[in-house]
């Protein structure tokens, strides 16, 4: 592990409306790791997430303070530009969600949009590494033109990743990457985690504490809209500083 | 046991009442359309008369009076004819029109002889009783009188009457006579309207849905527009009529009758319902293709025309068509901005006067002449082919659309 700091959050609070959904988190994200968010539902893991590469803009409600620094820039200052920031950082949902087009274009989205490559041999590349790094490739080389629907949900994942890797990002947000699929596809997807992790910083929540035992570096656990308690994976488990912490691990909340 | 047996029946019991009122309304439907197609189906038929034709080689063509000469060969063939009052009832029995036939014939024929039996437009009184739309009484069938009738049975006995298809209906614009009217001018003025129409408000409503669906905030001026044009899809569409009249007609001072005017008008009428179905489509397009998009780094705009108009596409052409639909059907704005006058010309342009189909409808309807009935029904048979095609379209153009995942 490089042990070199990628992203910081400095006391952040999110609000939605009236209603608080983050309280004064304080978090850092290392280089080339993975780092989990756990915690039971609503605690605010995908409002953390989101705010990373500013999905929370579309919503018109949120209000957003506190300091998000990537390699030592604001990502919610003025001058940063969100379309920048999301080449930067790149997302996996929950659900997988392919665009209604085909496999090859699915992945030629982004390169495309943003002007990435300059010829059609380039952007093949482009595909084609992108689909190997997600693993699809070998599945999927003969039928690249038919639609990206037709592929089973964990091969939907995978285009889904597959798709925000194209565009080069330098971290990877995935929000509960495998609560749609079967546990084939999961270990696939697990597997495929531990591949990329070395080039990419990835940042993943799940509901599935063994998930996070098993990929992650690095866990967060988080409750009611704050951050508890965040340490190396092994740590955590192992040995939990809070009476929280220890209780949603071993079952007790969540 | 009893219970489910009691709650079997209660369910079949359902079904029955669902099932007469399918069948109410089929039987409506049928009794309508029987109705329509029993009275109009002779309109596409015309009577036609056979005149005996020698009009030799020496003659020069331009010089001839085209009806006096066609009178003239007509009452040769009865040479009995004395009186006058004799000579106009044969006379009557062919159309004002026939002589334009004629002039057509000697136009065609220039520098040849023109000779036997030629076919000529009967009038709408003959027309009616050879078809049995009046029945025969004695000597005399509605407008036919003893006079005319001998001549009748005379060139019945001759076969020289004879029902053939009628070129009129469709190829030519209003008239007084209802032989030679026709429902081209309608149909042209139609879509001519329904063109501007759907160029005017697609474009607009498709826009202002997607503005107030994805891009304004939502707050209580959005939710006053919201409710505003929900209520304008409501409003009565003579109102609509009125209003064109007052922007149009009196502040633009646009040609009173025109095409453009009425779609001018039709598109006023047609926005709400485009911009309501506008927006449900697009609400329907599942947010996380958008996330997508936007988590790629698409912006909003890209990600409107990218992917939230095309998956929309085809629910808002399904509500367009449906509201075009409507436009074609709808007369009363129409009669506020003038379409109802009577047009006797093809329309060759959207600033030329003209009526419009269902306003047409209307014009016969109200026709004391009983040859008009028939050609109400003919025109509403037209009109009703005209939306099925419009339907259809909507359906094609919604599966194909839907295909492309």
């Amino acid at each position: 592990m490089t042990e070199k700091l990628k992203l910081s959050i400095k006391n952040l609070d999110v609000h939605y409306g009236d209603k608080q959904a983050l309280f004064n988190v304080n978090l850092n994200i290392m280089e080339k790791e993975v780092t989990s968010l756990i915690g039971p539902s609503g605690c605010g893991k995908s409002t953390l997430l989101k705010c990373i590469n500013r999905m929370n803009d579309l919503v018109e409600i949120c209000k957003i303070r506190g300091q998000i620094l990537l390699d030592s820039q604001d990502i919610n200052e003025a001058s940063q530009d969100p379309v920048l920031l999301r080449m930067k950082v790149g997302m996996v949902f929950q659900k997988p969600n392919p665009f209604p087009k085909s496999i090859y274009d699915n992945v030629a989205f982004g390169p495309k949009l943003h002007g990435m490559t300059k010829s059609k041999e380039q952007l093949d590349n482009v595909v084609i590494q992108s689909l190997s790094k997600s693993g699809l490739y070998e599945e999927v080389k003969d039928r690249l033109f038919e639609p990206g629907t037709s592929l089973s949900g964990g091969q939907q994942q995978r285009l889904c990743i597959a798709r925000a890797l194209a565009i080069n990002p330098e971290i990877l947000l995935m929000d509960e990457p495998c609560s749609a699929l079967d546990p084939i596809a999961t270990a696939k997807i697990e597997d495929l985690i531990a591949e990329l992790k070395q080039q990419y910083t990835i940042v993943i929540v799940t509901h599935s504490m063994q998930q996070a035992a098993r990929v992650s570096d690095r866990t967060a656990y988080m409750h009611m809209g704050e951050l508890v308690e965040t340490g190396l994976t092994k740590t955590i488990f192992s040995n939990p500083q809070h009476e929280k912490t220890q209780d949603y691990i071993t079952g007790r909340i969540g | 046991m009893n219970k489910i047996s009691l709650r079997n029946k209660k369910e079949k019991r359902f079904q029955l009442y669902g099932k007469t009122a399918v069948l109410v309304a089929i039987s409506f439907l049928a009794i309508l359309l029987f109705n329509i197609f029993s009275t109009g189906i002779s309109a596409f038929k015309q009577t036609y008369v056979a005149v005996n034709l020698n009009i030799p080689l020496d003659v020069n063509k331009s010089e001839i009076n085209p009806r006096a000469e066609l009178n003239k060969s007509f009452l040769k063939m009865f040479p009995e004819i004395q009186s006058r009052t004799e000579r106009r009832a044969a006379l009557s029995l062919l159309s004002k029109g026939a002589k334009y036939e004629f002039e057509e014939l000697l136009d065609k024929n220039e520098g040849k002889i023109i000779e036997g039996y030629h076919w000529f437009l009967a009038s709408a009184d003959l027309d009616m009783y050879i078809k049995g739309t009046v029945k025969r009484q004695g000597d005399t069938a509605g407008r036919i009188d003893e006079n005319q009738m001998k001549f009748v049975d005379q060139l019945e006995s001759k076969n020289l009457i004879e029902l053939q298809s009628n070129k009129y209906l469709l190829s030519s614009a209003d008239s007084r006579e209802p032989e030679m009217a026709g429902i081209k001018g309608a149909i042209i003025g139609s879509l001519y309207s329904i063109l501007i129409a759907f160029l005017v408000s697609f474009p607009i409503a498709v826009m202002a849905a997607v503005y107030l669906e994805k891009i304004a905030s939502k707050n209580k001026f959005s939710d006053l527009i919201e409710t505003n044009i929900n209520n304008l899809a409501a409003v009565p569409s003579i109102v609509f009529g009125l209003l064109g009249l007052a922007i149009f007609l009196n502040f633009f001072e646009l040609p009173r009758s025109a095409p453009l005017v009425g779609g001018l008008t039709l598109a006023l009428m047609t926005l709400p319902t485009i911009v309501i179905a506008a927006r449900a489509a697009i609400k329907s397009v599942p947010p996380s293709i958008e996330e997508a998009a936007i988590g790629m780094g698409a912006s909003k705009v890209q990600t409107i025309f990218g992917f939230t108009l095309p998956l929309a596409m085809p629910g808002i052409l399904t509500g367009t068509i449906i509201g075009i639909a409507q436009a074609i059907g709808e007369t009363a704005p129409l009669l506020m901005i003038g379409m109802v006058a009577f047009v006797v010309d093809v329309p060759g342009g959207p600033m030329d006067a003209s009526t419009a189909l269902p306003v047409q409808i209307y014009l016969w309807a109200d026709s004391p002449e009983r040859a008009f009935t028939e050609r109400t029904s003919a025109a509403i048979m037209v009109l009703l082919a005209f939306l099925i095609l419009l339907n259809l379209t909507a359906i094609y153009l919604r599966k194909k659309l839907e295909k492309k995942w």
